[in-house]
């Protein structure tokens, strides 16, 4: 056949919609910078990646059930779980062999909510739903509603996550850095982020193609189940105990973030460095209110129009191609 | 051909010079003929003909872009459902149109309920509904859910609502496809009725003996052209066949290369069943096209699903080279060399947000990793290869094959399965919706796949199609195999198994 076609013409394309978010970001940055003299420092800069942490992991994790075409609503029941059984297993085998249990203990229970969604065939916003009401209440067994910590001698270990260990960043910094790096790759560059996109954008052409989408989407909340554990022992890190109370609501900001970003809710389009730029811009927003002293009562509305505006902007961009279809 | 027979009373409804195209692609043109109140009216053809398409415009679901449609000879314009209901045109398709969570009498005056300042006033719509049972004698529980009725029955009311709206013209598209004998009995005896009582009926069917059987006029479509319209007294269902098909369309340049005697079976299905298909037994041979015919519905698709492990069987076997597969999944036929282009490329084939290469490299993933990681420079080399061969034009990379043309999409499609060519290779619709010229692109691929020794079997509703790449036909009705024909054979032999 024709040779001529076989190089396609490797024009790049700026796409609006690929960096209109991090320019959106660069904006804000620019403003508070130029309006306020603390923004700028290396202490407010270390502050705001530190707060950035728990809600990024969730996030992170969220972004590839969301990419994959599922939501899992269970993440931040699963974040206080894994910190309580984690802070109760650093009691009794340290504070190194906790934080691993805890987990895998975030593996388990994300695997076990991605089998029962998988099996009931329920539709996974409400089948997370429902399985985090039973993780809370797990949560409250555990415990018997009480507050656990950590004994007093394991404490300056187990603050690492919450305490400057590199020129001020915090450990928590770091870790989360580390996994948004991990699973941006996983999702760019192996066979299993392939899979996830496609069973995402396509369930019954990926399952024609011979992907076992029950597979992905199990794989998917059991990586949520590990970022959710990592968040809470951040959180639980921080505050030297846990608590069944932990973490309630996060999975939404979470979710925001990810759609701020420019994740597709329709799965199958995004990526873990547009949820990272989400993150900070939902970071940075709070940040700036405080420093330049607005009613951060209208920080809410600030962050609920930004979110209707990149969903709008989602299934407008969408249509769009839709139409462009010959 | 095609005198127009005359209309002794005012044509309720007339259709001058109607015409659709999509892409400047002409699906109907130059449609003119006019129905009288009470009449029934057949509309019959192919697959693909344009018999549907004109059922949608005068239900106002799609718009005419050439011609007329005049109703008491007025020019109307029709760009929604609610105009056709406006000027009593009703549409009863396949899917109803009803809401099943619902009860019948809700659904009859679905939209219009009886109402007191806002307030539902049921009592008012139960006798409103008495008297339309009465005067068409049906029998339905008004208090029954939709959801709990056999289909001959929520038909029923979708004709009920259709009259409670005023309909004067009702146009059903294959009402009787899904119905047992006794429930389509029954169909055309109230269809006979209401016609009786004034009501101008198109109806459009497969199954030609009930039309001749209950319409006046029919009129003949093909290829999106009005080949006749006639008093449906006039003919048989040979003669109607012989109008659907017409002549021989121009044959397609090439033929498949002969097939040697000593070509080993390589696909042999004994006795597949499932609720869709029943005791279909087939066999391939290496380098052999094998052509599937029969009408919608007729399990042809299926049959490819059921081969391919994407469908369940509930008994039967099928054997790849000689060696059996047991528990078929669809992991395990691609193993074993099969290949599946599906009957739709946006719901079943591509996943149209992400770009051609990854849709072409998502089949043979496993293929090009170390340790879960994708060798990208692979990758970029099978895609490349795969691009020329099938020849896509367009952006590989950089948009999603979503925004490319349909011809170039069922080309991704044919790709994804040729970065290692399959020992089977089975296709569904294989130039559905795509150009002329990427048709002609396709057949070569396939005529040259199975030169190379691939065994295909296509599956098309457009019998030219199968009968230009097929060493061998065989025709399905109603999920069994009913006919096979060696390769040149008559087209009317095959509509005529297909459809009686």
């Amino acid at each position: 056949m024709t040779t001529d076609s076989a190089t396609p013409p490797r024009r790049r394309r700026v796409d609006f919609k690929d960096f209109g978010i991090l320019g959106g970001l660069l904006a804000i940055v620019v403003y508070l910078s130029l309006s306020t003299t603390t923004f700028l420092t290396s202490q407010n800069i270390v502050n705001l990646l530190d707060q950035a942490v728990v809600i990024g992991l969730l996030a992170v994790g969220a972004t590839l059930c969301i990419v994959s075409g599922v939501f899992d609503l269970s993440s931040s029941a699963t974040l206080a779980v894994s910190a309580i059984a984690g802070v109760f297993l650093t009691t009794q085998f340290g504070v190194v062999v906790g934080f691993i249990l805890a987990l895998a203990v975030g593996a388990i229970l994300g695997t076990i909510t991605g089998t029962m969604i998988v099996i009931t065939r329920v539709n996974s916003f409400i089948g997370s739903l429902a399985i985090s009401i039973i993780y809370r209440g797990v949560a409250i067994v555990l415990t018997g509603g009480a507050i656990l910590s950590v004994t007093s001698d394991q404490l300056d270990a187990f603050r690492v996550w919450a305490l400057p260990v590199l020129d001020g960043v915090s450990g928590g910094t770091i870790l989360f850095a580390v996994t948004a790096v991990v699973l941006g790759l996983v999702l760019w560059g192996t066979t299993f982020g392939r899979r996830v996109y496609a069973v995402g954008g396509n369930e019954e052409a990926a399952r024609l193609s011979g992907v076992r989408t029950p597979l992905i989407h199990i794989s998917v909340f059991a990586i949520n189940g590990v970022c959710a554990a990592a968040a809470g022992m951040v959180l639980a890190s921080r505050a030297g105990s846990a608590q069944p109370s932990m973490g309630i609501g996060m999975e939404l900001t979470a979710i925001a973030a990810v759609v701020i970003g420019g994740t597709s809710i329709l799965g199958g389009a995004g990526a873990v460095w547009r949820t990272v730029v989400g993150v900070i811009i939902l970071t940075v927003i709070g940040n700036g209110f405080n420093l330049l002293r607005w009613d951060t009562t209208y920080q809410q509305v600030v962050t609920g129009v930004l979110i209707l505006v990149a969903v709008a902007a989602d299934s407008w961009l969408s249509r769009r191609s839709r139409r462009s279809r010959g | 051909m095609g005198k127009p027979t005359t209309l002794t009373s005012t044509p309720v409804l007339a259709l001058d010079g109607v015409g659709k195209s999509y892409n400047g692609i002409s699906v109907l043109r130059g449609i003119s003929f006019e129905i009288a109140p009470g009449e029934i009216h057949g509309l019959l053809g192919e697959n693909g003909a344009g018999k549907s398409t004109l059922l949608k415009i005068l239900g106002g679901a799609i718009t005419a872009d050439a011609g007329a449609v005049l109703f008491d000879s007025v020019p109307t314009r029709l760009s929604s459902p609610r105009d056709s209901i406006a000027h009593g045109v009703s549409l009863i398709s396949q899917e109803l149109a009803l809401v099943p969570q619902r009860t019948v009498l809700e659904n009859v005056f679905l939209g219009g309920w009886a109402n007191a300042a806002g307030f539902a006033t049921p009592a008012a719509d139960r006798r409103r509904f008495d008297e339309l049972c009465a005067e068409v004698g049906f029998d339905l529980d008004p208090h029954a859910l939709v959801a709990s009725l056999p289909l001959g029955k929520a038909q029923q009311v979708e004709i009920l609502k259709a009259l409670a709206r005023g309909s004067r013209v009702l146009c059903l598209d294959e009402p009787t496809a899904a119905l047992a004998e006794a429930e389509t009995e029954h169909l055309l005896e109230v269809l006979r009725t209401l016609a009786a009582r004034g009501t101008t009926i198109v109806i459009v069917s497969h199954f030609l003996d009930e039309v001749l059987g209950i319409a006046d006029r029919i009129t003949v479509l093909r290829d999106g052209a009005q080949i006749a319209t006639e008093d449906a007294s006039a003919h048989t269902s040979d003669s109607l066949v012989r109008l659907m098909v017409g002549r021989e369309v121009a044959a397609l340049s090439r033929t498949p290369a002969p097939l040697p005697d000593s070509a080993p079976v390589v696909l042999k299905a004994e006795g597949l069943t499932n609720d869709r298909i029943l005791d279909v037994s087939l066999e391939v041979r290496r380098g052999e096209i094998l052509g599937l015919a029969g009408l919608v519905g007729s399990g042809r698709s299926e049959t490819l699903r059921a081969l391919f492990g994407a469908d369940r069987i509930t008994a039967g076997r099928v054997s790849v080279s000689g060696v059996p597969v047991r528990r078929a999944t669809i992991r395990r036929m691609i193993d074993r060399g099969l290949a599946l282009v599906p009957e739709s490329r946006k719901d079943e084939g591509l996943v149209l947000r992400r770009t051609t290469a990854e849709n072409i490299a998502l089949p043979s993933l496993g293929g090009r990793q170390i340790g879960g990681i994708v060798r990208q420079g692979a990758e970029a080399s099978a895609v490349d290869r795969v691009v020329a061969m099938v020849d896509v034009r367009g952006s590989v990379r950089h948009v999603p094959v979503g925004a490319l043309s349909g011809g170039n999409q069922q080309k991704a499609l044919f790709g994804k399965w040729l970065v290692t060519p399959p020992e089977v290779f089975l296709i569904d619709e294989p130039t559905r919706g795509v150009d002329i010229g990427a048709k002609v692109n396709i057949h070569n691929l396939i005529l040259d796949l199975a030169a190379a020794g691939t065994a295909v079997i296509v599956v098309s509703s457009e019998l030219e199609e199968v009968m230009a790449l097929s060493h061998r036909i065989l025709v399905l009705r109603a999920g069994r195999v009913v006919a096979e024909f060696p390769s040149p054979a008559d087209r009317e032999d095959i509509m005529s198994a297909a459809f009686l």
